[in-house]
């Protein structure tokens, strides 16, 4: 889980760079853009990356649901009465609940850009790129689908709260010095990455014509 | 001191088990929780009633028997203290309190409020021991130059009374903290490293066949142990047991 986990936590600060791209509108950058995607779906090493990228989601998803399901068993009989917030933060102990949300969401996100930028037979644009830029677009055009990106970008942000310092911990980094540093470094990543995951739909709704 | 006491009440093994309830009245707030018990133990036994029963032993803090789940926390509210040194000064007149045995598939209840948590000692057995010579050519402990540092985190480690608090109050019923106890005490002396690999495969391999759960790093147990056991002992056991998994021939 550690080991995927902080895999796919570099993923999504690589997918944030070149997200960011989408904000520049003029039809240069959107021309950019479809370069920059024709590079990631065609350079052979990023081809080889994408599927230990994929082998990661779902080990990361299967192995999850896995030890949700013997933690499950390990108590068969609840607690009348539990008082979890006395000892926890309450999204430590709902990560399988909000990586589920997560690959729902995934799924959804992949059939819009992922499955159309591969299979959906896309227009070319002035360079001869598939214009992936366009399908971005029109998705961020739909309030539903900004205010859905937003809100799973609020799940994803407590998974990674309490996922990325539970990484280092699992794999026997624990020290007094660095210890603190990791947290304030997780909590750091946790709220920066998904606000600026979130931040581009809202600006494109906004502020693209 | 008058309260309301709801408490599980599960005659064997095989009884499906039910919360009852018992008013109770004339506690004083400077009674240990246990001593409440026994008043209460005292007015079931008066009234012909089956007595409540529940583990205990020494009774101040050090022997790790009693295991009550206390409104929704183990060892009740407080923080570094067993059952037996939570007093009822902590409760105020008219409460209700919850009682429960520890939840976890691998303790199961025997009556009551007892449970058998002999999974810790098979756990113990498989590992949590040092082989030492003992045909009369033995070492002076003392022989042995030990860091201070490493001297007093093992102490830490080693002041674990295996009361079962870490997996009564983990969402996932994990015993990582009781097994990194026993793991780090012994790893980190010069005296436990000859078999430090073995021990710390040991003793994971059966935590794992006692069917606790997983550790998914909550911390909740850390907060909850009567000795603040610390979370930085888990990471030691991963370390140990990565590295040993790793070599092993």
């Amino acid at each position: 889980m550690a080991l995927t986990g902080l895999f796919l936590c570099l993923f999504l600060v690589v997918h944030l760079a070149g997200n960011l791209q989408l904000l520049d509108a003029s039809p240069e950058g959107r021309l950019k853009f479809n370069a920059y995607a024709e590079f990631m779906t065609s350079f052979p090493l990023i081809k080889v990356v994408s599927y230990v990228l994929y082998f990661s989601i779902l080990f990361h998803a299967f192995d999850g649901l896995l030890l949700a399901l013997q933690n499950r068993r390990a108590r068969p009989v609840r607690y009348v009465k539990e008082k979890p917030m006395a000892n926890r933060t309450w999204y430590s102990g709902q990560m399988a609940v909000l990586g589920t949300l997560v690959l729902v969401f995934l799924v959804i996100h992949m059939k819009s850009f992922w499955y159309e930028m591969h299979w959906g037979g896309l227009p070319k644009d002035a360079d001869g790129n598939k214009d992936l830029f366009t399908v971005v677009n029109a998705a961020f055009h739909q309030g539903w689908y900004v205010a859905l990106y937003v809100g799973m970008m609020g799940v994803l942000a407590f998974h990674l709260m309490h996922g990325f310092q539970s990484a280092f911990q699992s794999l026997g980094l624990n020290h007094p010095r660095y210890t603190p540093l990791i947290k304030n470094v997780g909590i750091l990543f946790a709220v920066m990455v998904p606000v600026l995951f979130a931040m581009i739909p809202v600006w494109m709704f906004y502020f693209n014509a | 001191m008058k309260l309301t006491l709801k408490i599980w009440r599960q005659s064997g093994p095989n009884d499906k088990g039910r919360m009852e309830t018992y008013p109770i009245d004339g506690i004083e707030e400077d009674m240990s929780f246990l001593e409440m018990i026994d008043v209460l133990n005292l007015q079931l036994v008066r009234e012909g009633k089956d007595p409540i029963a529940f583990d205990h032993d020494c009774r101040e803090g050090i022997c790790g028997m009693c295991s009550m789940f206390i409104n929704g926390e183990a060892h009740g509210p407080g923080r570094g203290i067993t059952t037996c040194q939570l007093h009822m000064r902590r409760f105020k007149d008219g409460d209700t309190i919850f009682i429960e045995p520890w939840r976890s598939g691998s303790f199961p209840v025997i009556k009551d409020l007892v449970v058998d948590r002999g999974a810790f000692d098979r756990i113990q057995a498989a590992g949590g021991f040092v082989s030492v010579n003992t045909n009369g050519n033995l070492v002076d402990g003392n022989a042995l130059p030990i860091a201070k540092d490493h001297a007093d985190t093992a102490f830490d480690a080693a002041t674990c009374i295996g009361c079962g608090a870490c997996v009564a109050t983990c969402p996932n019923g994990s015993a990582m903290l009781f097994v990194a106890a026993k793991v780090s005490q012994l790893s980190l002396l010069p005296q436990g490293r000859p078999e430090a690999k073995q021990r710390a495969l040991a003793m994971v391999e059966q935590m794992d066949k006692e069917g606790f759960g997983n550790c998914s790093n909550t911390g909740a147990c850390e907060v909850e142990c009567p000795k603040e056991i610390s979370l930085e002992h888990i990471a030691r056991m991963n370390r140990e047991y990565m590295a040993a998994a790793m070599t092993k021939e």
